[in-house]
């Protein structure tokens, strides 16, 4: 990237559940186009940290300035990023009760209020990207772990977001489905969409990540580009936790 | 059951008696065996009562029945006075129901706002409903209330019960709205739907699944509590059934034909909300 403007700042931000600190004193800034991977050994705090940018869950202490807008308790700025900012969970959490399509549709619709034939359309397209046009007439249940968290990401892609956020998205995937979830997230890379994923992936990570986080006990223990991350991590306990997830 | 005479089945196989034994037990189960039994079982049991009503000398007279039902006079069909109370109930129900369900699906939205004063009313409405007598509400609603805000008995009826049953609905409705798995709401979230929305298009439309069986059951219920109303000569079924006992004596026949119709109104209810469920089973 030529042009550095952020779109993430994550401002010392502390995070308590109850009095377990699950994120102490973190900064981070993302810009735009960037791809950031975090990794870390579980209870690290990844997920949190994340979830505190569209802000399913709250941070307890300093700033968070997702594209321009600050979080704060104020409902419509909430909204206002939650509309940017799509995000992939582990458990994939797709509409049970609605199509494939009216999983894509219902957003969009209803959020951004754009007409139906529009929705589906938009929808259509994006199940193009995901590679499975032809499930969108099939509920949920009837897909694949693979084609299930395929649909997640369309879904979120289909709100128009500017950042793709990814909660350990091949965690819950058979094996043989991994690949089809990361070609699609590889694929999605090379679009230029700025992406932060929280993922053990460290392949996946290689090819597309421009920015490695590294975590611990709810802190940034290590922020390098991929090569020297892999390569020559400065923190013993990231040089330890990379041995650990890359010895087989 | 099944188990335990394989069981027995089981104990019994050495020789030959165990073979006696398995095929007594496959007789026992099959089917025009188990349709002999219950038939012996009916039969004993009208027996019974007909012996119990011929010892105390009752004249049954259901002849006279049907006219309570229908008429067909020279003036050509007219429906008798118990069908014109079953409208009455029935009436009464669906609008008491559809009154309870709002107040219902309100409490449990006050319930689970999050907000201290929403939970607090929620609270105190439902342990206040919860713990007080039918009878005891509806004494308060057209005694006390109907006098203060002016409405007659039957408007007493309709927000007694409504009120009543609404406490039970909104338990039903929060427990419906709980089952629902937390990442629903967090994808709805994700897609920038406000509170209303996810409500709306994501979670209420997944819980009906877990709350029509227990609506069944409060719609049910509803039906035959309505009957309290009598107590206030509301005109509904019970109420007309009173009313003919003490016109023409015959306690046994009418409140006998009272039953078999609501049991008829329940039991129609019930097939209705089984094809529902059907409709609406969903996997998650």
């Amino acid at each position: 990237m030529s042009t550095k403007t952020p779109i993430i700042e994550i401002r010392n931000i502390d995070k308590f559940f109850g009095t377990f600190q699950a994120l102490s004193d973190v900064s981070l800034t993302v810009n735009t186009g960037e791809r950031v991977v975090i990794c870390g050994p579980s209870g690290s705090g990844k997920s949190t940290l994340i979830r505190c940018i569209n802000r399913l869950e709250e941070h307890s202490a300093g700033d968070l300035v997702v594209d321009g807008i600050e979080l704060t308790n104020e409902t419509k700025n909430i909204r206002a990023v939650r509309m940017e900012v799509g995000m992939v969970f582990q458990q994939f959490n797709l509409f049970p009760h609605l199509t494939v399509l009216e999983n894509l549709t219902v957003g969009p619709m209803r959020v951004r209020k754009i007409s139906k034939a529009e929705a589906r359309e938009r929808a259509m397209k994006y199940l193009d990207r995901v590679h499975i046009p032809e499930q969108a007439d099939k509920y949920p249940a009837q897909l694949s772990g693979g084609q299930q968290q395929r649909v997640a990401i369309a879904r979120s892609l289909c709100m128009e977001p500017r950042i793709m956020l990814f909660d350990e998205p091949t965690s819950a995937l058979d094996p043989e489905m991994i690949n089809e979830v990361l070609d699609v997230m590889v694929e999605l890379a090379g679009t230029g969409m700025t992406m932060v994923c929280v993922t053990h992936e460290m392949g996946f990570a290689r090819k597309v990540a421009d920015m490695m986080v590294f975590m611990e006990d709810g802190k940034i223990i290590e922020t390098a580009p991929p090569d020297r991350f892999f390569s020559n991590p400065s923190s013993e306990r990231c040089r330890m936790f990379l041995d650990q997830i890359l010895e087989h | 059951m099944r188990t335990m005479l394989d069981r027995l089945g089981a104990a019994g196989s050495g020789g030959r008696s165990g073979q006696l034994m398995r095929r007594a037990m496959a007789a026992v189960r099959s089917k025009p065996a188990s349709v002999l039994v219950y038939l012996i079982i009916m039969y004993l049991i009208v027996q019974a009562c007909l012996t119990g009503a011929e010892a105390m000398g009752y004249n049954w007279q259901w002849y006279r029945i049907p006219d309570y039902l229908f008429e067909l006079t020279d003036d050509g069909f007219q429906w008798g006075e118990i069908s014109i109370g079953l409208v009455k109930t029935l009436t009464l129900s669906t609008q008491s129901f559809l009154f309870a369900t709002f107040i219902g699906l309100c409490i449990a939205l006050l319930r689970l706002s999050g907000l201290v004063v929403g939970t607090g009313i929620a609270v105190v409405f439902l342990e206040f409903v919860r713990n007080m007598p039918l009878l005891v509400l509806l004494y308060i609603f057209y005694y006390v209330l109907g006098p203060i805000f002016k409405f007659d008995r039957y408007t007493a009826s309709v927000l007694c019960l409504a009120v009543f049953h609404s406490a039970l609905i909104s338990e039903i409705f929060r427990a419906g709205i709980n089952a629902v798995n937390v990442g629903q709401w967090e994808a709805a979230k994700s897609i920038g739907m406000s509170t209303v929305q996810s409500y709306r298009y994501i979670i209420l439309p997944q819980s009906i699944k877990f709350m029509l069986p227990p609506m069944t059951g409060e719609a049910v219920h509803l039906v035959k509590s309505s009957a309290i109303v009598s107590v206030i000569a509301v005109a509904e079924l019970t109420t007309i059934g009173r009313n003919i006992i003490s016109d023409t004596y015959m306690s046994f026949e009418i409140w006998f034909t009272i039953a078999a119709v609501y049991m008829v109104v329940t039991l129609i209810l019930s097939v209705c909300v089984s094809y529902l469920e059907k409709r609406y089973a969903v996997e998650s």
